[in-house]
Parts: structure tokens; C-alpha cells; sequence
């Protein structure tokens, strides 16, 4: 049976797509059979940012609707081996999800499956409950910053109390992933640092991502940023997914970089 | 930016304040939302006991619970009166 991986974060905007899309891909680049699911219904972009935007045809909702079969709404991705992604409705509402409609989609792609991500919407709202209610594990996105860090509390409380997981007594695994994170910031005392947010939330680190112009660049052209070999948020993102299947490797924690007079006055970012 | 911040090392920033006000605002909120909610009468009724034998003020009792995955603390933190003022209460 698949594993179930749930990216949240209560806050919108802190990075969870740019998470399930690496996560996803990650795993698939690993030899794992990877499905990644939108469940921000209405406000799709899993899609946009896995570069299959034009290829949706049918989608989560018309599976659990019964107007589609799975095989018909999952997209192959074309760079990777392994990886699938099902888009969700663009013009329905939350209100399409079911807990007994997902339930059923994901019994039926369990067998089929390594994994399943799922990609939250942001609040703690139906989709965002259903994305994290059959999860076997969690991956809690989060900014060194205090809106987020409070959301990203709010999350881990009820990831412990409202999940199957939780509800049948069994541990839910979570995982803390930092994205964003600026060194210069933080080294000029202006941003939380990993430590901080760390002993705040006491989830166990899965990495930091490092604020990188990289990330931009990818969703501008479709591509997950673990793609791009050369970016250190796409190489964090790596580390990542290594320690998400049990590695136990350091977790590099990017450091502001010796930086130049005309650096400095032109106030580039490394 | 003004340029004499080009040569000056940095000084404490903001982020402090950052982790102070959540630690103090997380631990409320995990408190009320963990179904803890026994907390504050607890809180009273320790510091009624208390009185019977020290005079303590409200704000020198603070009960808290930490929750880990594997286990739960209760931390009561009661501050004492110094001994001179303990003895002028009596």
C-alpha cells in the first residue's frame, strides 16, 4: 500500500506546492511509483507548477464524481519516470471533496502506488482537513516568520488530534521542512533562526530551503525546482526527500556568504 | 539603507522579539486548544490552598502544561515573598 504524505501548513503562500511538486518528484526520481494530488479545489495550481497545466483533462473531483476513471485523470509526467500528477477542479468548490469520495480514491490508488502527496490548500477548511485526514505522515511547511510559525503550531495540533492516524491511536510522523529561509537575515538578527523555530514548534527538522531566485525561475517555466541541479534550494530539496525515506544525513543549514563592498551596496542576495 | 550601515556590523535585530512572542503566545494557545481547560480553575484553586499558608499574589502562580508526543509536564512555577515581606504579611 502507498504511503501517504500530507504537505500543510495552516498559511498560505509559505512554499507547500513548491513542496509536494519537489517532494513528489524527489520520490520518483528515487524509483518510487509517486502520485502527487491537489486538494485546493477551485484554486488549482499543482498543475501550473509541475509544467502539466495544458494536459488536464479530468480531474480529483470528476474521479470522485464518478464522470471520470482514475486512469483517465492521472497525467504521466514527462520528465520523470514514475510520476503522476492528478490536478483538481478549477471550477468546483471544496465542497466537492468527501471524506468517503477521497477515501475511495485513495484506496484505489494505494495498491497502484509508493507514495501519494498530497498538496494542502492553505486555512484548516474542508480540503485542508481532508488532505491531512488519511495521511501516515506529515510534512509541516513553515517560514522563519511568526504568522507562519503560529499556523504551522496550529497545523501540528491538529494533525495530532483530527487525523485517522490519531483517531485509531496510532503515531502520525511529523516532519518540520523550513523554506524560504534567508541567511543574511538571519545573521543580521532581522529573521527567527532554524533553531528558533525548531525548539518553538519541537517537530523534528526535515531541512531548510534556502530563499533562492531559483524557485521563481522554475514555476515561471513549470519545472519542480528539484529539477534544476544547479540550485541550492532544488539541492536542499533533495537532502530532504533523502531524509524523508530515512537517511540520516546533516541537515545543511544555509549560511549568509562572505559578501562584497559592492555586494553590499547594490544589496545582492547570494 | 544608509550607507554607514554598509560598514557597521549588525546589532540585535528583531528576531528575538519574534521568538519571545511566540513562545509566550504558543504556550496559551496550546494550553486552551489541547483540551487543558482545567487549567485556570487549577490554577485558582492551588493558589487558594497556597494562601492558607503564604501570602501570594496572583501574578506569581503560573501553571503550564508542555505536551510531547510521548509525555505531558505540568510545570507550577509560585514565586515566594522575600522573607522580610513574608514575615510584615503575617
Amino acid at each position: 500500500m502507498a504511503k501517504i504524505i500530507v504537505v500543510t501548513s495552516g498559511k498560505g503562500g509559505v512554499g507547500k506546492t513548491t513542496t509536494s511538486a519537489a517532494i513528489a518528484t524527489g520520490l520518483a526520481l528515487r524509483g518510487f511509483k509517486t502520485v502527487v494530488i491537489d486538494f485546493d479545489v477551485g484554486l488549482r495550481n499543482v498543475d501550473l507548477i509541475m509544467g502539466c497545466e495544458r494536459r488536464v483533462v479530468f480531474d480529483f473531483i470528476n474521479v470522485i464524481n464518478g464522470d471520470a476513471n482514475l486512469h483517465q485523470a492521472l497525467i504521466k509526467d514527462k520528465r520523470v519516470e514514475q510520476l503522476f500528477i492528478l490536478a483538481t477542479s478549477q471550477t468546483r468548490d471544496k465542497d466537492a471533496l468527501t471524506q468517503d469520495g477521497v477515501g475511495r480514491v485513495f484506496a484505489e490508488l494505494g495498491p497502484q502506488f509508493d507514495y501519494i502527496v498530497c498538496d494542502s490548500p492553505a486555512g484548516i477548511e474542508r480540503g485542508a482537513h481532508l488532505a491531512m485526514y488519511f495521511a501516515d505522515e506529515a510534512v509541516v511547511v513553515a517560514n522563519a516568520e511568526v504568522s507562519s510559525v503560529r499556523d504551522a503550531d496550529r497545523m501540528i495540533g491538529l494533525l495530532t488530534s483530527k487525523s485517522l492516524h490519531a483517531e485509531q491511536g496510532q503515531p502520525m510522523p511529523q516532519h518540520l521542512l523550513l523554506t524560504r529561509y534567508d541567511a543574511e537575515r538571519v545573521e543580521r538578527g532581522e529573521m527567527l533562526k532554524v533553531e528558533d523555530v525548531q525548539d518553538i514548534l519541537a517537530v523534528p527538522l526535515l531541512g531548510v530551503i534556502p530563499e533562492c531566485p531559483s524557485v521563481l525561475q522554475a514555476s515561471n517555466v513549470g519545472m519542480p525546482v528539484i529539477l534544476d541541479e544547479k540550485s541550492p534550494a532544488g539541492r536542499a530539496y533533495r537532502e530532504a526527500v533523502g531524509r524523508l525515506l530515512g537517511e540520516e544525513t546533516e541537515i545543511s543549514i544555509p549560511r549568509a556568504g562572505k559578501r562584497g563592498f559592492i555586494d553590499r551596496l547594490l544589496r545582492r542576495t547570494a | 539603507m544608509s550607507l554607514l550601515s554598509l560598514f557597521r556590523r549588525p546589532t540585535g535585530g528583531t528576531a528575538t522579539a519574534a521568538r519571545e512572542r511566540l513562545q509566550i503566545l504558543l504556550a496559551h494557545e496550546r494550553a486552551s486548544l489541547s483540551g487543558a481547560d482545567f487549567l485556570p480553575q487549577l490554577q485558582r484553586e492551588l493558589l487558594d490552598v497556597i494562601r492558607k499558608y503564604v501570602q501570594v499574589d496572583d501574578e506569581r502562580v503560573q501553571v503550564k502544561l508542555d505536551s510531547d508526543q510521548n509525555f505531558s509536564v505540568l510545570e507550577v512555577n509560585i514565586e515566594l515573598p522575600a522573607a522580610s515581606e513574608h514575615r510584615s504579611a503575617r
